[in-house]
């Protein structure tokens, strides 16, 4: 019988949740209002002077799904870092290690929590695209489901990372220098069919490009590439990360001495 | 007596190369207060953090509640609690909060009565509202307390519970101590205040250089060890230790202004001494103007301990 130890779970869930909320307008109000000015810029500005779109659709109502993906992926991360983070950095992860909780009680509770917020804001963003350029959501389902992996995914990363780094330069380090352009080149803004040869080929080893395609398809039913690539290559991300937190609590990396 | 923490062969060298425990074995009985006595870097905080798992030990075994620790974790930490020497935890939070978390971490069901006993019990109910950031270090360390008991672990560990802490609150802390082991709790402290373990303590542990030295109950350490010393002012100086007085252990000092006694057992044996030495005195003559009697401390002998140890 595998143990688990659901309440605590639950415990590490509901204040991490209460966290996230005690710190409001850094976590919700910050990337909202960065988003609502990418809209105004490329989506009401630039947007209405592209008459023909992008891939057959509005180009506001086409960057949608790339700018919902540019937060997920930046806040997952930044949630799912500082989460483990500052209790190391105060030392005040000794109760977590000292407590009778294991690798999964940790992961669902703190990468849990991360993708709650995640959620909290995919929604307040998509509600605010609305006010700015319409769009429908051709598989809602698809949807909902291909965020949640996202959110966990990048979550899960953000964990990695906030057990990795030592310093808070290195936790800022990783989502500046390779999150952002990874997810800018991924197709966030264009379809990756207007890149020109040899481009479009390396832009194909950037795994951003597949999440961007495959919620662009829970949109618009359409993407640059089969939606079955993009949900395997997300869930072999999910599946490495959560192969690496095991190692790191199996061996204690980073966390005991 | 019953044995509720036994530590076998326990040696950890840490990835630097520098080894904090060199075969540490240790018995705890419960229901007992042990002090682990020790210099900075002596190994007192690795051993208690390879008993919590915040250490992971290079060899050796921790068998606690007669069970190995390593493979019933889940089960054996729930009835551990810590208190780490560091003000470590979220300072934004509330005292209820952090107390509760505690709890809910640990897997046991809100209590709120529990909860709000912990806290009357450590003078925190009062600021049960208040973010831990705007107490005094006292209260921020009874805070710690409160989170460690609020598991109701049957062994507690206290590293350097009272550090930073005024003399009066340290006195109400080794009372809140002694209530707990009134209920049943062993408790295993370490403390650079060796008065703290001499007042509470029911054995001693000296550690240094991560391996332990000697393990004795605080009483007969004391007798053993403890010795009282009375500094004696006299009128006249000596030139050497009058023939009548050869029973005493004397000696002299201040140029033979002053006569020193040392012996007895720390436990007041060598008071009853000194009072008829000083008959013994007035009988032959020797007159003098002073007696500075004092019992030597846990300290001195931590000392001594440590000196011969070094020697």
């Amino acid at each position: 019988m595998i143990a688990f130890n659901a309440r605590s779970t639950w415990t590490i869930y509901k204040r991490e949740v209460l966290r996230a909320l005690r710190t409001a307008m850094q976590s919700i109000l910050a990337p909202v209002l960065t988003t609502v000015l990418y809209f105004i810029v490329f989506g009401a500005a630039i947007g209405s002077k592209m008459d023909s779109g992008m891939a057959g659709v509005n180009y506001g109502a086409f960057i949608v799904p790339g700018l919902l993906l540019l937060t997920l992926l930046s806040e997952s991360t930044s949630n799912g870092s500082f989460g483990i983070y500052m209790p190391r950095f105060t030392g005040a992860i000794y109760e977590l290690l000292s407590a009778p909780v294991g690798v999964a009680e940790t992961l669902i509770g703190f990468v849990g929590a991360a993708a709650t917020k995640s959620l909290i804001l995919a929604a307040i963003i998509l509600i605010t695209a609305t006010f700015f350029v319409d769009y429908t959501i051709a598989h809602p389902f698809y949807a909902l489901g291909f965020i949640l992996l996202v959110s966990a995914s990048f979550s899960l990363l953000g964990f990695i990372l906030g057990i990795w780094a030592d310093s808070f330069e290195k936790l800022g380090i990783v989502p500046v220098l390779f999150m952002v352009p990874l997810t800018f080149l991924g197709g966030t803004f264009y379809s990756i069919d207007l890149l020109p040869e040899p481009w479009r080929s390396v832009a194909m080893a950037n795994p951003v490009v597949y999440l961007v395609n495959g919620l662009r398809w829970c949109f618009y039913g359409s993407s640059d590439f089969p939606i079955g690539l993009s949900l395997g290559m997300t869930l072999g991300f999910l599946v490495l990360c959560v192969a690496i937190v095991a190692w790191i609590f199996r061996t204690g990396w980073r966390l005991r001495a | 007596m019953e044995p509720i923490l036994e530590i076998s062969g326990l040696t950890k060298t840490y990835a630097g190369g520098f080894t904090a425990l060199q075969g540490v074995d240790l018995t705890i009985n419960k229901g007992e207060i042990f002090a682990l006595l020790g210099p900075n870097g002596a190994g007192k905080t690795t051993l208690i953090g390879a008993v919590c798992g915040l250490v992971r030990p290079s060899s050796g075994t921790m068998r606690v509640f007669g069970e190995d620790i390593t493979r019933n974790w889940r089960s054996l930490r729930a009835r551990i609690g810590l208190v780490p020497q560091e003000l470590a935890t979220d300072m934004f939070e509330t005292v209820l909060h952090t107390v509760n978390y505690s709890r809910g971490l640990f897997g046991l069901a809100p209590d709120p009565a529990r909860i709000e006993e912990i806290l009357r019990a450590l003078s925190l109910w009062d600021k049960r509202k208040a973010q831990i950031r705007a107490l005094s270090g006292g209260m921020k360390r009874r805070v710690l307390i409160a989170k460690a008991l609020a598991h109701e672990p049957d062994l507690l560990f206290l590293d350097e519970p009272t550090a930073g802490v005024d003399v009066e609150l340290r006195r109400d802390m080794w009372a809140q101590i002694a209530k707990l082991r009134d209920r049943g709790t062993t408790i295993i402290l370490t403390t650079h205040y060796i008065e703290e373990a001499e007042e509470m303590a029911d054995r001693v542990g000296i550690i240094q250089a991560g391996s332990i030295r000697m393990v004795e109950e605080t009483r007969s350490l004391m007798k053993r060890l403890g010795r009282t010393e009375a500094h004696i002012g006299l009128v006249t100086p000596l030139a050497c230790i009058p023939e009548v007085l050869a029973g005493y252990n004397l000696s002299l000092a201040q140029g033979g202004h002053e006569l020193l006694y040392r012996g007895g057992d720390g436990y007041g044996g060598g008071k009853a001494e000194v009072a008829q030495l000083t008959k013994d005195l007035v009988a032959n003559g020797i007159d003098y103007t002073s007696i500075d009697i004092r019992e030597s401390s846990l300290e001195d002998i931590f000392v001594d301990l440590l000196e011969g140890a070094a020697a």
